[in-house]
This record gives structure tokens, C-alpha cells and sequence, in this order.
């Protein structure tokens, strides 16, 4: 008897560990909110658990329009390279991926390689073309297909600390170029003995906005396609930020990128007068500089040359729609309705913070009302947004961006910016590497 | 019942059985082992994209040719060198200290250095990458301020970086490591020692001639699994700064490489070459080790 207990407490061990293992998947799904109701079922990957919640808001609403048409929206977050690797391997073996995912710009041209194994979705971009900034659809491109769809338009503009460029008795309206950057710069140095800003040396939002303003269709890509490190212009940019570090009027970014720790904790306490990133990035200093709190002010970043170029569109979200989607269809207008229509833009301001791609939203009064980002930065915010509206130039984005910011942000500005090396040999060495 | 029968004939059957009770091995050695390494040997002979393949001969190893996988090579060994330099002396001593009678609080000193065995690498490399900050605050820079040192960019720094990569690895694996030499020690007959000591042997001479070289066995097993630990070490890196990505590739090593490129990149023929570089460099350079240390002689 005691026997076949034995026996039977051991099969109802291992058949429920069985059972453990193969639920596993389902259980971190029921983790994540599953917005109720009934309808066509969706799924949904994306690395950031803000945008998580922004679909989940999104299709509450859908379904609130579209009675005939529900959804029922599973997103899924998960960590940012685990994201991006689940999916690079389900769309490779052609098993497993989902209906919708969200792919980061740098990440998107691995997508793109051989045939795209994402829909194209011209249908429901074509017909709000007009009124979405241009450049934000093409670093989605290929052959004439638009496979995704931004979150903002990404406009590089640059945060002062107003406290320390009073006490250097700087304007920052009185800056224009880059040059005179450099020499306020110089003045606030000598006055407060801050630096005047930080210049990553791990990631590449101090050196690709200041390329990609430049006037003219060449990037970190020419407009071929080809990596572009040899350019001298991207030359005469390293220089000019090699002799910022040179003078102390910029330090490398502790943490070596504007997204590490150290970096918050130095910014926070004042340690730098200024950082150029893209309009995304208000969320770091709402979340993560609170003391910071009204001493900040957004300004378009300087130009190389009087009346050159004053922004560029940097980063992005890309929200595709994939090829082993069963409802696709319904799929492609869902991030149409979220991510294209007047809605779903004024919603990515007041939910994200982002600078929505459709611009003709932007001085709608739903802009003006109070949120955190007001609060914290004031109610211009979109003024300066305006007043650049037509100088955001645009990047190029292809199958060799991962390559090349790669090398960017593993070699080159560590080795210019950090070990002082000669920038012209460093970036022929790059470029030849990218042959 | 007739069904039944046969089923436990066969099972009985001596020709049979062993086949039979081999079989799950076989199946998941075939399955899990066998067909990838094959199909990543095709692999690396094509130029792999979705709904694309094609053959592109020697491309993908042609290309291995570069100063990133050079670097990532170079990485991999100093660490690989540096671990096994670090990692079969010193618990091989401990063991010996722990083994020995007059120690006290034994089970004690055992467990505390078996723990960080037990930790995850993530936790760990985490940790470390916050006591090997660059920052005046961080624990190590506050601790060498004492001292009256200068703060240092630990990670920023291509040696401090390897010194930070192989303090993690000491920190981890001394334990697994320190384990097998107890297990070997105790292996080691009383009797020798008794007899050493009658001889007059000092302790020192007791080590050298009756412990090392009775512990040669497990000494080249711990050696064959710490090249093969090192040359495929990854997540330690990477935990430490973040990501794959480290300043000027002073974390890379293979693995990281195969990753950016197979996974990252989306280059996945590539990918395959560069582990299969990896598979043939680990395979050879133990071949090597074990011939030198006298493994393929017949026992005399």
C-alpha cells in the first residue's frame, strides 16, 4: 500500500511540474494587465512599461469608438534587449512572434534585413501623411514601404541650468552657434567653475544630434547609404567636442551616457551648466533631477552657422505590425488610431511627454494645460518646439546604423574624448573597419 | 494483458534494455547538442536573413579578421590566463587550510566562501559594477581615499577593468573551485602522511610531495573546466557595465562578440562562425593542456 502511495504522490509530483513548467509562459502574461472585454484578440511586445500602459489607455478608448471592432489588447513589456532578441528570433523562425511590437530606431534595420518580416503600412500612413513630420516615416523606410510608426518627432534642443548661467551672467539667448557656445562656455567656467556640459562617451546623443543638424542630406549615413565616419564635417564636430573637453568646458559624462545613475546624481547637484539631448528626454529630469525643478530651460540647440540648422529628430519607436499577425488588419488601424490620429497624439503629450510626430497638434490648447512637464519646465515648452518647426533636420537610418553607432559608442568617442586621441586617425580606422 | 507482456519482455531483454534506458540521453544529446552544432556549422557558411539564405563559402570567417574580434580574442585569453593564475592556487590552499585538523570554525570559513557560488551572476555583476563606480562616493574609491589615493575610473580603464572582471570571478567560482580540491584531499590516504611523518617530513615537504601531486587528477580538472569557463565567460561582463557595450571593447570577449553580431545585429551566419571559432580555440587549447599534462599516457 505504502508502495503505490509512494508511486502515486511521485506521478503527481512530476506531472505537476510538468504542468509548472509548461504554464510558465501564461503566468507572466496574466501578470500584465490585460485590458477586459471581449473582441479580437491582440498581442503586443514593447520594452517600456510607460508605453505598456499608454496602449492599454489607447484601446480602451479604441473600443469606446469602435463597438463593432473591439480589441482585446494583451501588452507585454519586457526588458529592452530581451524584447528586441525574443523577437529577432521569433521573426527568424518565423514562429511565435506578435501581433504588434514595438522596435527601437537603432534596432529597427535589423528588421529590415532580407525580406521584412513586418507589414508594410502605408494604407494607414499614406493618408496622414501631410501632417506627420516626414523624416520620422522614412527612418522606418525601405523600398518605398513604411514598416512603423513613431512615438514623437525626437527634436534635439538643449536644457540650460538657468540658476548657473545667471550666476555666470550668461543669456542663453544670446547663443547662436556653437562658437558661441564655446565661449559662454569659457565664461562660466571661470565664473562658477562648472563645466559648461557633458559629452557621452558610451552612447551617441552628444555626437549624432550635433551631425545630423547639419544642413544637407549626409549623417552618420551619407545619402547613398554608406557609412560616413570619413566625412570631414563629422571630423570637424569630433575636434570641436575634443577641444570642449580639452578647455574643461565639457567633461566626459560621469557614468560615460546621459542615462546612467552617476550621470543623474552629478547633473542633479549642479554639476553641469547645460546638455544637448532630444525632447524625450524631459521625462529623465521630471523622474530622475527633481531638484532641478524650475531651474531648467529648454532652448533650440545652437547652430553651426548663423542661421543654419537649429535641431534634429533623434531616436524613436517604431510600432510595427508583424507578418505572422492574424488580424492584421485590425492590428495596423489600432496603432494608426494610437499613434497617427489628432487623439492619440494630444494623448502621447499628456501621457508620455513626447513631442507627438503629427505637428499640427502642437499649439492646440490640450498642449498648454498643466502636467508634470509644465510644471516643471514652465508652459513654453511647445514655443520652442514651433519656432524650430522647419530647422528639424532629419537622420538617415539604415542596415548599417547599428554597425555604425556601435563603433561610435564602443570606440570612437571613447578613445577621442577620454584617451585624447587624434580624431582623424580614429575615425579612418572606424570608417575602414565598416568596409 | 497480451500488449502488456511483450512490453516488459522487452524491457527485460538484455540486448534491449540498455538501448532502451539510453535512449532519453541519446535523444536529448541528439537534440539539444548534436543538430545545433551541425546546423551552426552550415550556419556559418551562409549569410543568414529572414526568408534568405545563401551560401557565401568562407565569408563569414574571412571577416572574423578584424581588430573588434581581435580584441574580444585578446580579452578573453588575459582573462582566461589571469582566472587560472588566480583561481587554482589559492583554493587549492584554502582547501589544504580548511582540510587541515587544527583549523577552527571549518564549516563556517566553507560555507562563506561557497555563497557567492550560489549568488547570480546578475546580482553580482551588479553590485560589483556600484563597489567599482567611478565616483569619490564609491565604496572602493572611498575606501582607497583612506589610504589617501586618488579616485579612479575603475571601469574606464582598460587594466582596473580586467583587475574589476577577475576580483568577480575570484569572488564567485573560488568556492566551486575549493570544493573539488576538499573533495580530492580527503580522497588522499591518512596513511601517507603518517608515513611522511615518521620519515621526519616537514609540513611543507608533506605538501609538496605528497598533496600536489596526489591532487593532480582533480588539478586538471578544475584547470580543463576554468579555460573553458573563461574563454566562454559573458554575463560577468556584461552586468558589469550595463551591456554589451564597454568603453573602448575593454569588456568584450568572444561570447559578447558572437552576440552583437548574431543576436544584436542580426547577423546570425556570422554569429555561427565566430562560435564555432570559439568551440575549435576552447577544443584545442584543452587538447593541448591535457597532452602536456600527461592525460593520453598510458597509465604506467
Amino acid at each position: 500500500m505504502k508502495k503505490h502511495l509512494f508511486v502515486l504522490i511521485s506521478i503527481i509530483l512530476v506531472f505537476s511540474m510538468f504542468l509548472a513548467a509548461c504554464s510558465g509562459n501564461k503566468a507572466s502574461t496574466d501578470g500584465d494587465k490585460e485590458s477586459g472585454g471581449k473582441g479580437t484578440k491582440l498581442e503586443l511586445w514593447t520594452f517600456n512599461e510607460l508605453h505598456g500602459k499608454y496602449y492599454d489607455f489607447m484601446v480602451k478608448e479604441w473600443n469606446k469608438e469602435n463597438p463593432d471592432k473591439q480589441i482585446n489588447l494583451t501588452a507585454n513589456v519586457y526588458p529592452y534587449d530581451d524584447m528586441h532578441n525574443k523577437l529577432l528570433v521569433a521573426i527568424q523562425s518565423g514562429k511565435g512572434a506578435p501581433d504588434i511590437a514595438d522596435i527601437e530606431v537603432t534596432k529597427f534595420p535589423n528588421y529590415l534585413k532580407g525580406q521584412p518580416q513586418l507589414l508594410p503600412l502605408n494604407d494607414v500612413v499614406e493618408p496622414e501623411k501631410e501632417n506627420i513630420v516626414q523624416s520620422r516615416l522614412d527612418i522606418y523606410a525601405k523600398d518605398g514601404n513604411y514598416y512603423g510608426i513613431d512615438f514623437h518627432v525626437g527634436a534635439s534642443v538643449i536644457y540650460y541650468n538657468k540658476e548657473i548661467l545667471d550666476k555666470a551672467g550668461v543669456n542663453p539667448d544670446d547663443i547662436k552657434t556653437w562658437d558661441d557656445y564655446a565661449k559662454a562656455g569659457k565664461v562660466v567656467l571661470e565664473k562658477t567653475g562648472v563645466p559648461m556640459t557633458t559629452l557621452e562617451t558610451a552612447d551617441h546623443w552628444s555626437l549624432w544630434p550635433q551631425v545630423a543638424q547639419l544642413e544637407g542630406s549626409d549623417d552618420l549615413i551619407d545619402a547613398k547609404g554608406d557609412p560616413n565616419l570619413d566625412d570631414p564635417k563629422i571630423l570637424e564636430i569630433l575636434k570641436y567636442q575634443q577641444n570642449l573637453i580639452e578647455e574643461g568646458i565639457a567633461v566626459t559624462t560621469p557614468g560615460n551616457n546621459h542615462h546612467s545613475e552617476e550621470y543623474y546624481g552629478f547633473m542633479n547637484n549642479g554639476g553641469a551648466a547645460s546638455v544637448w539631448m532630444p525632447m524625450w528626454y524631459m521625462g529623465r529630469f521630471t523622474d530622475y533631477m527633481p531638484d532641478l525643478k524650475n531651474k531648467i530651460v529648454i532652448k533650440p540647440m545652437p547652430a553651426w552657422e548663423e542661421g543654419g540648422p537649429r535641431s534634429a529628430g533623434m531616436g524613436g519607436t517604431g510600432t510595427a505590425v508583424t507578418t505572422q499577425s492574424e488580424n492584421p488588419d485590425l492590428a495596423k488601424e489600432f496603432i494608426a488610431f494610437a499613434k497617427l490620429s489628432k487623439e492619440g497624439n494630444i494623448q502621447l503629450w499628456k501621457q508620455l511627454g513626447f513631442d507627438p510626430p503629427r505637428t499640427e497638434v502642437w499649439d492646440m490648447p490640450e498642449l498648454k494645460e498643466e502636467n508634470k512637464f509644465t510644471e516643471y519646465f514652465g508652459t513654453d515648452i511647445f514655443d520652442t518646439l514651433i519656432e524650430v518647426k522647419d530647422e528639424i533636420e532629419g537622420v538617415n537610418i539604415n542596415e548599417n546604423t547599428p554597425k555604425v553607432t556601435d563603433i561610435l559608442n564602443t570606440q570612437v568617442l571613447f578613445r577621442t574624448l577620454v584617451d585624447g586621441e587624434d580624431p582623424e586617425k580614429v575615425l579612418k580606422e572606424a570608417s575602414e573597419q565598416l568596409k | 494483458m497480451e500488449r502488456k507482456k511483450k512490453l516488459s519482455n522487452l524491457l527485460y531483454s538484455q540486448k534491449i534494455a540498455p538501448y532502451f534506458f539510453v535512449l532519453p540521453f541519446l535523444l536529448s544529446f541528439a537534440i539539444f547538442f548534436a543538430y545545433p552544432v551541425f546546423s551552426t556549422v552550415v550556419m556559418s557558411f551562409q549569410e543568414v536573413l529572414p526568408g534568405q539564405v545563401t551560401f557565401i563559402g568562407l565569408e563569414n570567417y574571412k571577416d572574423l579578421w578584424n581588430p573588434t574580434f581581435l580584441k574580444s580574442l585578446k580579452n578573453s585569453t588575459v582573462y582566461t590566463a589571469l582566472t587560472l593564475c588566480v583561481l587554482i592556487p589559492i583554493p587549492l590552499l584554502l582547501a589544504v587550510f580548511l582540510n587541515s585538523k587544527i583549523m577552527v570554525a571549518k564549516n563556517f570559513f566553507r560555507s562563506i566562501i561557497f555563497i557567492p557560488a550560489l549568488t547570480s551572476v546578475v546580482v553580482a555583476g551588479i553590485i560589483f559594477r556600484l563597489i567599482f563606480g567611478g565616483q569619490e562616493g564609491a565604496l572602493l574609491n572611498s575606501i582607497i581615499g583612506i589610504f589617501g589615493f586618488e579616485p579612479k575610473a575603475w571601469l574606464n580603464n582598460a587594466g582596473l577593468s580586467m583587475f574589476a572582471l577577475v576580483i568577480l570571478a575570484t569572488w564567485k567560482w573560488m568556492g566551486i573551485n575549493l570544493l573539488y580540491f576538499l573533495a580530492g584531499l580527503q580522497n588522499i590516504p591518512r596513511e601517507l602522511y603518517e608515513a611522511a611523518d615518521v620519515d621526519g617530513a616537514s609540513t611543507w615537504k608533506k605538501f609538496t610531495n605528497v598533496t600536489v601531486p596526489l591532487l593532480k587528477p582533480i588539478t586538471i580538472y578544475v584547470f580543463t573546466i576554468s579555460i573553458y569557463g573563461g574563454y566562454s565567460m559573458f554575463a560577468e561582463s556584461y552586468m558589469l557595465y550595463g551591456n554589451n557595450n564597454s568603453p573602448n571593447d575593454m569588456g568584450l570577449t568572444i561570447v559578447g562578440y558572437l552576440y552583437r553580431n548574431g543576436i544584436e545585429q542580426n547577423n546570425l551566419g556570422f554569429g555561427s562562425a565566430v562560435g564555432i571559432t570559439l568551440l575549435v580555440l576552447t577544443f584545442v587549447i584543452t587538447l593541448v593542456q591535457l597532452s602536456l599534462s600527461g592525460m593520453f599516457k598510458k597509465e604506467e
